[in-house]
């Protein structure tokens, strides 16, 4: 018998034949994840419990194969690529929500739980998951803590790693470890949360809920330019109003937006704002008060309120099919995820601008405003020959523009294997080097999920160019 | 390799298929994703294989055919995928070429022989509903029910009873001017199995001002032989249809099965590359309507007698998927005076009898019935209402199997009967 059948063989008996996928045709779906990079693991496994997790870390390991967990694949930096070949591990079948404890505010649930499937669990108690990746509706709270993901309400509350309280992990060893953020000695969940998988595979993950708010207020601001949206979004921040959510979109989204959705917004606008607050009814609508008149001091020309459900959905209706309104513009686009310091937003987003006219691209922004993270969406056109390369060169110059306004290479989107060689622009080779004896000290070495976040690994699969993992054709709701 | 490569072209437009951007917001909408968790049974992953087969990359031995036929072409996952992929379209063009490809399996090409040799003949199909009448009324229906072995698959077969439809010509004229002249699509499965679906329907139009015919010459609409690959049986069932409405000059077709509506309505896509056909199948697509869209684009008169029951809704796929109609069987029902409307959970996820599913994939198709029941007896409803001869018999042989005392109707049945309870 072949080793890769001996393989095969061994992981069955752990996993149970069905949960052990083989054959070509199997495997060739879990070849890609939402970006467009392509690799081919050798077996796929979708195990039931941490132990059966461990046994196929230990069974891999056994035959030197390295192991790359997955979600629901909705990653926009190939995380969830076996870039190496080896086991794929996926956790989908884990899905169930343990418990809610409402009097503690905690959820504890398996890896493979929906995002949003938590929010619902948590409703009848008047809780709520506060981190909301437009992808909610399928990422899974594995891929969520990996890539530490955030969303327009992390805002006021923080991205994945301030709603995560303990873990149960399995390590490059194939042992069962529990960690947690409040026992004592080192907090270790803060440096798994973020690690893009390879570190250990979480197992089981204790997360912190919320009460939901007593009243919740949404305020749509149209602005004449976006240096007085941009001025509007610090100014708000430097008053101390903390929104839950502050949203920016920009002229070319707006003009998408309209055709597709028809929100109102005037041809001639140059920017909207999404400004939502929340809180007891009175701070609520004491908090709305101040943030309309800061709109109304940077010369604000519309404002409009929503309060009950249904007129706030309509508000964000133009921000949610942003994305995908851009198909509208360019059968391809470019999803660009930089973060920069808040004051120099209205520079950076110039600078933005100005790089794109240069290239000769269209570009509509569409960002978490508030805290900074920036989507540039380049509009381009794959058939055109040279777009593609000339549209990487761009992004990567609108990198450094982050990176040289003091912002850095991902806000939520995660490394990756899409942005590892950009690694090196924000951490020294010290830098690097503590962060892979991290890495080794949790015996992961290239184990887990190789090719990833570090910028000395080897290509993935058959990309030709590892920057074209983030180029996505548009479409209708597509939305980050 | 055994199946060889398809012809790429066979598999539809490259167009269709590269729009697909794979980002997963599909996955928890896919009833055999939920179920199993593995993307070889998810949107995102048939598309994949498809892909891949047209490109030579896999070829149709192993486990790919499984796969795609594991799909319940209930277009869940196109109703809400935001960049537009017409996934309905590429599973019929990909189930097309692999019939075209001769390699099909035994189980496809049986099926495909049924649906065009029975499902599509009227006399064959009438013959064969008596069959099924006799194995209901002799009781050996309920053997077979009794006998573990055969329970699941007998409860799947299609119960046939009452007095089937055999209206032809005018059916119903109003006592002034129509509002409308319509005619009605009687189709293969519901007259005979659902007579009375249709004679209500008549009775609701006629209540609501329409003249009703039903052309004499029309046919199966041909959705299910589209679904399993027989897109020339399909074809030439919508060309006979094309011919018997327009000639009969009415101002619309009206359909109360849903997947025979969304079939129709797609019959200028069916024969796009027919010659003859393909403008007048646009014209007479554009003239269908489902019966619950059709009722309130009238002025719709909202019944006055009364139906003391709690009714939640099962949304039939091609309704509320193919065609995107949810509102309009609820506002219907909510017309109603004294129903009590409540709203089932995931109402809008396939119940498993999709088509000839429950027959060619019997496992999946109870395990998705169990679930819905389960969440009709959740929402304590008496009565399920819902829009398509296959949900109908799916719902019932699931109640059945529960022994849950709930009923099963036709929304616009429940309709018929509150505009009766206005002459007591
Ligand atoms: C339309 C769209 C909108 C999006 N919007 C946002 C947004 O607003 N904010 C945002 O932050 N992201 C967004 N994303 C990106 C993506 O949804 C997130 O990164 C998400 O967290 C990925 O989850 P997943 O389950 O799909 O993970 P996958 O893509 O399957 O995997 C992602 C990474 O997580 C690792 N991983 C998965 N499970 C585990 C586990 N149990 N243990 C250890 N490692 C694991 C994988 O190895 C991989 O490195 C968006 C994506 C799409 C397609
Ligand atoms: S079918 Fe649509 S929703 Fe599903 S992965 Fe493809 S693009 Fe996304
Ligand atoms: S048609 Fe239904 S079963 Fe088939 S892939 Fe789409 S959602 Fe899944």
């Amino acid at each position: 018998m072949t080793a890769a059948k001996r393989l095969i063989r061994e992981l069955q008996s752990a996993l149970g034949r069905r949960w052990v996928l083989h054959a070509p045709e199997d495997l060739l779906v879990y070849e890609y994840d939402a970006t467009i990079d392509r690799a081919l693991p050798q077996a796929v496994v979708l195990p039931e419990s941490a132990q059966q997790v461990a046994q196929a870390v230990r069974i891999a390991r056994r035959y030197g194969l390295p192991v790359t967990a997955r979600g629901a694949g909705t990653g926009l930096s190939g995380g969830a690529l076996a870039c190496e070949g080896g086991v794929v591990i996926v956790m989908t079948r884990m899905n169930r929500v343990i418990k809610i404890d409402a009097e503690n505010q905690l959820a504890v649930v398996e890896p493979g739980v929906i995002n949003l499937d938590i929010s619902k669990a948590a409703a009848p108690y008047g809780l709520y998951y506060a981190p909301d990746p437009s992808s909610q509706k399928a990422c899974t709270i594995g891929g969520n803590i990996a890539e530490n993901a955030g969303g327009p309400h992390c805002l006021r509350y923080g991205t994945t790693t301030n709603h995560v309280l303990a873990l149960e992990i399995v390590t490059a060893d194939g042992e069962i470890a529990e960690i947690s953020a409040t026992q004592a000695g080192y907090d270790l969940t803060g440096v798994l949360v973020g690690s893009e998988g390879t570190l250990a595979i979480v197992t089981k993950a204790t997360l912190r809920l919320l009460h939901k708010p007593e009243a919740t207020i949404t305020l749509l601001a149209i602005f004449d330019r976006v240096s007085e949206a941009s001025e509007t979004v610090s100014a708000i921040i430097s008053a101390g109003i903390l929104p839950a959510a502050l949203e920016m979109i920009d002229k070319n989204t707006m003009d998408a937006v309209e055709e597709f959705a028809h929100c109102g917004y005037p041809p001639d606008a140059g920017a909207v704002l999404l400004i939502e607050v929340e809180g007891l009814s009175e701070e609520a609508e004491e908090q709305a008060n101040e943030v309309r008149s800061i709109c109304e001091k940077f010369g604000v020309r519309e404002l409009r309120t929503g309060t009950d459900p249904a007129e706030r959905e309509r508000l964000w209706a133009g921000r949610k099919s942003a994305l995908g309104a851009l198909g509208r513009k360019a059968p391809s686009y470019y999803i660009l995820d930089g973060v920069v310091p808040r004051t120099k937003l209205p520079s950076v987003l110039a600078e933005v601008y100005q790089a794109c006219d240069r290239f000769g691209f269209a570009v509509a922004n569409v960002f978490h405003a508030g805290d900074g993270n920036l989507h540039p969406n380049v509009l381009f056109d794959e058939r055109v020959p040279g777009a593609t390369a000339r549209v990487l060169e761009l992004g990567e110059e609108i990198m450094r523009l982050c990176v040289e306004a003091g912002g850095s290479i991902s806000g939520e989107h995660g490394v990756g294997f899409e942005k590892r060689s950009y690694m090196s622009w924000i951490f020294s080779e010290d830098d690097l080097e503590v962060m892979a004896r991290l890495k080794a000290a949790f015996g992961a070495g290239d184990g887990f999920n190789p090719g990833k976040v570090f910028p000395t690994s080897k290509g993935c699969g058959e990309v030709s160019s590892h920057m074209r993992a983030a180029i996505a054709k548009a479409g209708p709701g597509a939305y980050v | 390799m055994p199946g060889g490569p398809i012809h790429q072209s066979a598999f539809g437009s490259e167009a269709d298929l590269s729009r697909c951007v794979h980002c997963g917001l599909c996955l928890q909408h896919c009833p055999t994703y939920l179920e199993t968790g593995l993307e070889t049974e998810s949107p995102r992953g048939r598309l994949h294989l498809i892909r891949a087969l047209s490109e030579g990359r896999i070829d149709l031995a192993g486990n790919t055919m499984g796969h795609l036929d594991m799909c319940l072409q209930c277009r869940n996952c196109e109703a809400v995928c935001p960049s537009g992929v017409p996934y309905g379209r590429i599973m019929e063009h990909a189930r097309a070429a692999v019939i075209e490809s001769r390699r099909a399996p035994v189980p496809w090409r049986l099926r495909s022989l049924f649906l065009r040799e029975v499902i599509a003949r009227p006399g064959r199909l009438r013959a064969l509903a008596a069959a099924l009448r006799f194995y209901r009324r002799s009781g050996l229906r309920a053997l077979a029910e009794s006998i573990p072995l055969l329970r699941d698959r007998a409860l799947l077969a299609p119960s046939i009873a009452g007095r089937p439809f055999t209206g032809t010509g005018v059916l119903a004229r109003p006592k002034g001017e129509p509002v409308a002249r319509v005619a009605l699509l009687t189709g293969c499965i519901m007259p005979l199995a659902y007579g009375r679906v249709h004679r209500a329907t008549v009775r609701v139009l006629a209540a609501n001002g329409c003249e009703v015919i039903a052309p004499v010459d029309q046919s199966c609409c041909g959705a299910l032989q589209a679904h399993n690959g027989d897109r020339q049986t399909a074809q030439a069932l919508a060309r006979r249809n094309i011919d018997a409405f327009l000639e009969d000059g009415c101002d619309f077709v009206v359909v109360n099965s849903a997947g025979c509506g969304a079939a129709m309505k797609e019959y200028g896509e069916l024969l796009s590359q027919d010659a003859v056909y393909s403008e007048r199948a646009r014209v007479l697509a554009a003239r269908v309507k489902d019966i619950h869209e059709f009722l309130l684009e009238l002025p719709f008169r909202p019944p006055t007698g009364r139906l003391e029951a709690s009714v939640t809704f099962q949304d039939p796929c091609h309704l509320a998927h193919a065609q995107r109609i949810r509102e309009a069987p609820r506002r219907i029902l909510q017309s109603i005076p004294g129903v009590q409307f409540v709203e089932m959970e995931h109402a809008d996820r396939c119940c498993g009898s999709a088509g000839v599913y429950s027959f060619t994939q019997p496992q999946m198709s109870l395990q998705l019935l169990q679930r819905r029941i389960d969440e009709v007896r959740a929402s304590g409803a008496a009565v399920v209402a819902t829009a398509n001869p296959g949900c109908m018999a799916q719902i019932e042989a699931g109640l059945r199997r529960n022994r849950l005392p709930v009923r099963v109707g036709h929304v616009i049945e429940l309709l018929d009967a509150a505009y009766r309870a206005e002459h007591r």
